[in-house]
């Protein structure tokens, strides 16, 4: 009998290849996309020829994503999206899956575009490592900003979303929103909640916010303080 | 199948083949408990007696002045917290750099810490520390260091290289004039992380002038958890840890024996190579960053061109991220480090490139190369082939351009 470690592939957040044999940070489905990214902002094209842009993040918090997108005015479908990232591996793949996604099958409508969460784009890329999710929280948001755009753009005005939240770091765009997520999905601490939102990494000033915040939702949503 | 090329030897090195044989009876026939007081114990004892003697010996120290650790960590954790606790009544300023590593840094911090009132958490330590900046170049300066002593500065740290960027420091200057100003006083000490230093530099602590040096297995190809620190006879520190009176009760617990010997191996080997190894490694390292610098645009070398070790390389690509960029040398089989927040679990980036005076983005851009013992010319060539396209492709898909005066 042989005591010899064997490999055990897939722990802690990390996934597997399909045939289980290998460990890596991410899924092929990620692989595929970050090796491989789709539609991605040629260098020679024309942001003339799209009718709404969108920006999130900023190179100080390690991501920024800028998007331009080309809505039909008529169907109001998404006709193409194209996407520029300073950000990792994550970041890249679940800007590339967003950008399918809303074009696929002849493009989302922007209200069906909305109703996209970026729980959808991490399963279609078949998960990212838990500290990974912020990422793909990014193209969501810039795919929203964008919806707004195009409507400030096109005069109507009724039809942007003012999010009914509070940005509470104004550079990644994390909300009161957000930090409740968070906390419901587990983050407890500043750092936990910054490991899933990016909140106050670079830009520290907000963190006394966040960390009221994230004792007002663990007293609503887990009782009176617990250690 | 493409190279595998390991370029991340600062992170951690092979055991090497003659350590391993060295440890292998240790392990087996040669298991007992030093503290066992039979023929078994007794080997392990003399074993561990004579590792110390030769370590003592490469550091011009006493065998009594050696004490064993389970790693780096543990002994600049022990060196720091164990210094300044025990001498608290003496005084209680620290002073440190902002850019060394960790295992300093957060043991200082916690040492400052106040702790919140009734929260019964860990703190109230009460200490103060300085922590002195270095120059763009990644080198700390004496003088800067001098300026901050106080009287009741007790424990200065300065790392003899950095991890990140392998910047030499100019450790004997420093120790010596702390020794001045020290004069017939018992403070401040002096310690240094000579961890990344091990292989490359002598580490005569008389030369040096330091009381308190640590250095560990696995920067120097011997084998991981376990290290050493050198505390100069006479200096008293607090245990972190309890329960038996191995390594004179400061640092109790059943000796990695095994371990203990391949240090000593490894770091004897690590020392009478190092100066053929520097000598094989430079021109690598030059090749390596001239190459990049020359054939790739808007780059840049952190850390000072030969104030260096030998073995180390850390360019900052601008417009990119780096943990990008390391995946996708990744796949081209080439190992390598990033300064980037991705990797980090704080999401945080490199502290040792902003305490360069650099901005987030030149952070998340920085990568580190560190050759080691298997590193070939082709190797490097194999590196400058594959890099310059991996770059291009992710600037072309990044909406960053880095203000000129970073790279220029």
């Amino acid at each position: 009998m042989s005591y010899v470690q064997p490999s055990t592939p897939g722990t802690k957040g990390d996934v597997t290849t399909k045939n289980g044999t290998q460990s890596w940070f991410y899924t092929d489905t990620v692989k595929d996309h970050f090796f491989n990214p789709r539609n991605f902002m040629h260098e020679d094209a024309n942001s003339d020829d799209y009718n709404a842009v969108g920006k999130v993040g900023s190179p100080a918090c390690g991501d920024e994503l800028r998007v331009w997108m080309k809505v039909g005015p008529e169907t109001e479908k998404i006709l193409d999206f194209r996407w520029k990232t300073f950000g990792c591996g994550s970041a890249i793949a679940s800007t590339s899956m967003c950008s399918v996604m809303v074009t696929e099958n002849g493009g989302m409508t922007l209200t069906e575009a909305r109703g996209l969460k970026p729980q959808d784009i991490m399963e279609r890329l078949g998960g990212l490592p838990s500290r990974k999710f912020h990422c793909s929280v990014l193209c969501d948001k810039a795919l929203r900003d964008a919806i707004n755009d195009y409507y400030r753009r096109a005069g109507q005005f009724d039809k942007m979303i003012v999010e009914a939240t509070r940005v509470i770091d104004p550079v990644s765009k994390v909300t009161d929103h957000d930090i409740e997520e968070a906390v419901l999905e587990g983050a407890t601490t500043v750092e936990a909640v910054q490991a899933k939102t990016k909140v106050g990494v670079g830009n520290p000033s907000v963190l006394p916010a966040v960390e009221e915040l994230i004792r007002f939702y663990r007293e609503k949503y887990f009782g009176a303080e617990s250690k | 199948m493409h190279r595998h090329v390991y370029l991340d030897h600062a992170a951690t090195t092979p055991l090497d083949s003659r350590v391993r044989e060295a440890m292998r009876p240790y392990e087996e026939e040669a298991f007992g408990n030093p503290s066992s007081f039979h023929t078994a114990g007794k080997r392990a004892k003399d074993a561990i007696d004579g590792a110390r003697k030769r370590i003592a010996d490469l550091l011009s120290a006493r065998p009594d002045e050696i004490l064993f650790t389970s790693g780096g960590t543990e002994s600049d954790n022990l060196a720091i917290l164990g210094f300044a606790r025990a001498h608290r009544e003496h005084g209680k300023h620290l002073i440190t750099t902002t850019f060394e590593h960790q295992a300093v840094l957060e043991a200082m911090t916690h040492l400052e810490k106040s702790g919140k009132a009734g929260s019964g958490s860990a703190g109230k330590e009460g200490f103060e520390v300085t922590r002195v900046s270095v120059d763009a170049q990644g080198l700390v300066d004496p003088e800067e260091v001098r300026r901050a002593l106080r009287s009741d500065t007790i424990l200065v740290s300065v790392m003899a290289a950095n991890n990140e960027i392998g910047t030499l420091q100019p450790i004997a200057e420093i120790g010596n004039l702390i020794r001045k100003e020290r004069g017939t006083r018992a403070y401040p000490v002096f310690h240094t992380d000579a961890c990344q230093a091990a292989g490359a530099i002598n580490l005569n602590v008389e030369k040096l002038h330091v009381d308190l040096l640590t250095f560990n297995g696995p920067k120097i190809y011997g084998p991981k958890g376990i290290g050493a620190l050198y505390v100069k006879r006479g200096l008293k520190l607090q245990p972190l840890q309890f329960g038996g009176a191995q390594e004179r009760g400061i640092r109790p617990g059943t000796e990695n024996v095994a371990g203990i010997i391949g240090l000593a191996a490894a770091f004897e080997i690590a020392q009478a190579e190092r100066e053929a190894e520097s000598a094989r490694l430079l021109p690598l390292r030059d090749r390596l960053i001239a190459g990049i610098l020359k054939h790739i645009p808007k780059t840049r070398l952190n850390g000072h061109p030969t104030k260096r070790l030998p073995n180390n390389v850390n360019i900052s690509f601008m417009d990119l991220e780096g943990e990008a960029l390391l995946l996708y040398l990744d796949a081209k089989g080439v190992y390598a480090s990033t300064g980037s927040a991705c990797t980090s679990a704080s999401l945080d980036p490199s502290h040792v490139i902003l305490a360069l005076g650099m901005p987030y983005e030149v952070a998340h851009g920085s990568m580190r190369f560190t050759l080691g013992h298997a590193t070939t010319e082709e190797d490097i060539d194999y590196v400058l082939e594959v890099l310059p396209p991996l770059v291009e492709k992710l600037r072309s898909i990044s909406p960053v351009r880095v203000d000129e005066k970073y790279f220029a």
